[in-house]
């Protein structure tokens, strides 16, 4: 245990997703020795983030202003709406350029264990959107663990009496790999969801 | 299968070791607490990446060490593979197979397959049913290194559905007990456990499906287990009952003999949808294969309970015995580690034991005194002295 304030540093800093007790303590005494500029800075851009960025009102991805840039751009496609845990889902997802439609991010997935349920998630925001009729399609992209499947079934569900049409990404095989190289798993559900070849 | 050289790294009680080993039988002798087990524990782990001794990593690392290392270089037929395991307790293990790494260390497991007798096995046939489930999934993942995966995930959807429940008893406890405070018979009445469990049913879903695989391997598993098990039980004990084996599960299989899993799946649910409403009073999954047992029976009773310690200690053998055909017979002779068993066998299972094992490709053995070493299994011996193992034959 170090003293009062560095010790506090240390556990705020442990706090953080992917930083162990080592790493707080190292990033800790990096920030002692650094220029105090360098550290004002930083906990300006901390602060900054907390008091500028907000959720889109419509798709709870983080935006600049009431809604983002991706639900104020009139040429992107209504009648499709994907849905994913994060936000940094939806940067995944545009990088590809393959998806011209809608997102609705949930902030997470159903997770009894981590005290999330459908009610902690941005689920009543979505069934608004599709309450109107617009909405054609909605891609369940959650991820492909057992949370995400859990959230994509009960969302399937949900929306099932509303009668449009609902899909769920492929899993399997990643592409420009050795079929030798694809795990058990990966290749026992590549089989399950294999398709037609058309030619 | 062989293991042609061990070396390890803050393992237990050894700082550092390296042992180069032989085909044929090995023997580890020397005083109690000098870490002969730990060795072939270490062989073990490589095989099952658990150990048999103790349920977590923890007590694997050498005290003060901040992690263990665990190498050995597996030789199947011509073929060779070098296999690393880092154990980090309370943190992901890492693995590498021939010094490249392995996005996921169950990705390790088949390289070496091992059948461990210990004296621990007694508790499959005097222990908790528990012992018995791990006996049968341990020996699912050996011979299917896939079933860690549907292991793992039936683990994960057994804890996040029987948190669900947990909490939803909780919530329904505390609304009765207000409603009753408040004098209010409807609200006493309608006090289900909410909003909480609209997403129960999402969760068996996915429980019934790794439930069904997971149960209809066991099934399997058991059908090629047990004429091995009697056959290997009557030559260890020719004298007692007959050995017999019945996988027992809480689901309500279809009669007649043939089950695929879609009727599995049926059943399960079934089963589940029957026990809704007790499993909503005791907050905890009361239907699946985490609460199924095998049942062993000598003649007409059952071995729990009324076998003699000899008849177990028979009974614990054959099924390892029954697991270590079953695994020759899929290709691959497992190598076979004898963790001071002899010590508890008197002399005509000890031969008999003895002549099973002998033909194995590579058997390892730990006894305290040379003299616990069958003649049958004279072989290469190793003395092992507080943390030192030298080779004296």
């Amino acid at each position: 245990m170090y003293e009062g304030v560095v010790q506090n540093l240390i556990d705020e800093l442990g706090l953080l997703p992917g930083v162990g007790p080592k790493s707080a303590q190292r990033i800790a005494f990096h920030l002692l020795a650094a220029d105090p500029a360098d550290v004002k800075r930083l906990a300006h851009a901390l602060l900054e983030v907390k008091e500028r960025v907000r959720f889109c009102r419509v798709c709870g991805n983080v935006a600049a202003e009431e809604e983002c840039r991706i639900c104020r751009d009139q040429r992107r496609d209504p009648h499709v709406i994907c849905v994913v845990e994060e936000s940094k889902d939806v940067v995944a997802i545009e990088k590809t350029r393959e998806f011209r439609g809608r997102y609705h991010v949930l902030g997470g997935a159903i997770s009894p264990i981590d005290g999330v349920g459908p009610d902690d998630l941005r689920i009543r925001e979505l069934m608004a959107r599709l309450a109107d009729g617009q909405v054609t399609e909605l891609i369940l992209a959650t991820d492909p663990n057992l949370e995400g499947e859990a959230t994509a079934t009960y969302l399937a569900r949900l929306v099932k009496p509303m009668g449009l049409k609902v899909t769920r990404l492929a899993s399997g095989l990643p592409v420009g790999g050795d079929l030798e190289y694809a795990d058990e798993v990966t290749l026992g559900r590549a089989f399950e969801g294999r398709r037609l070849l058309d030619v | 299968m062989r293991v042609c050289h061990l070396s390890l790294t803050d393992f237990r009680s050894y700082p550092s070791a390296e042992i180069a080993l032989d085909p044929g039988v090995t023997a580890f002798v020397g005083p109690n607490g000098h870490g002969k087990t730990n060795l072939v524990e270490a062989i073990g782990y490589v095989a099952t990446q658990s150990s048999h001794r103790v349920a977590t990593d923890a007590p694997l690392v050498r005290h003060g060490a901040e992690r263990a290392i665990v190498r050995a270089l597996v030789a199947r037929d011509d073929r060779r593979a070098l296999v690393e395991l880092e154990i980090n307790p309370g943190r992901a293990n890492r693995a590498r197979v021939n010094r490249s790494p392995v996005p996921r260390p169950r990705e390790a497991l088949g390289l070496l397959r091992t059948v461990l007798f210990a004296p621990e096995d007694l508790a499959l046939v005097k222990g908790d049913p528990s012992e018995r489930r791990r006996f049968l999934d341990d020996l699912l993942v050996a011979r299917a290194p896939r079933f860690a995966g549907v292991r793992a995930d039936y683990d994960r959807v057994l804890k996040q559905r029987n948190t669900l429940l947990r909490t939803a008893a909780a919530t329904r406890q505390g609304r009765r007990r207000s409603a009753r405070r408040q004098d209010d018979e409807a609200a006493f009445a309608s006090a289900g456990a909410g909003d909480l469990l609209s997403t129960l049913d999402v969760w068996d879903t996915h429980l019934v499906r790794h439930g069904a695989e997971l149960l209809a391997a066991r099934l399997d598993l058991v059908e090629a287990l047990r004429p091995l098990a009697a056959k290997a039980y009557a030559t260890l004990a020719p004298a007692s009952a007959a050995a017999d084996l019945e996988y027992r599960t809480g689901v309500k299989l279809p009669t007649g003999c043939g089950w695929s899993r879609e009727i599995l799946e049926e059943a399960l649910r079934a089963g589940l949808a029957e026990a809704r409403q007790s499993e909503l009073e005791r907050g905890v999954t009361l239907v699946g294969p985490h609460r199924d047992d095998l049942h062993l029976a000598l003649g007409e009773l059952p071995a729990r309970g009324y076998a003699s310690h000899g008849e177990s200690w028979s009974f614990a053998l054959a099924l390892r015995l029954a697991a270590y055909d079953l695994l020759r017979a899929d290709g691959g002779d497992p190598v076979l580690i004898l963790d001071d068993v002899f010590a508890e066998l008197d002399g005509h299972r000890r031969t008999r034991l003895a002549e099973i094992v002998a033909p194995a490709e590579q058997v390892l053995i730990t006894a305290a005194v040379p003299d616990d070493v069958p003649a049958e299994l004279a072989g290469a011996r190793f003395d092992v002295t507080e943390g030192n193992a030298t080779r004296v034959r």
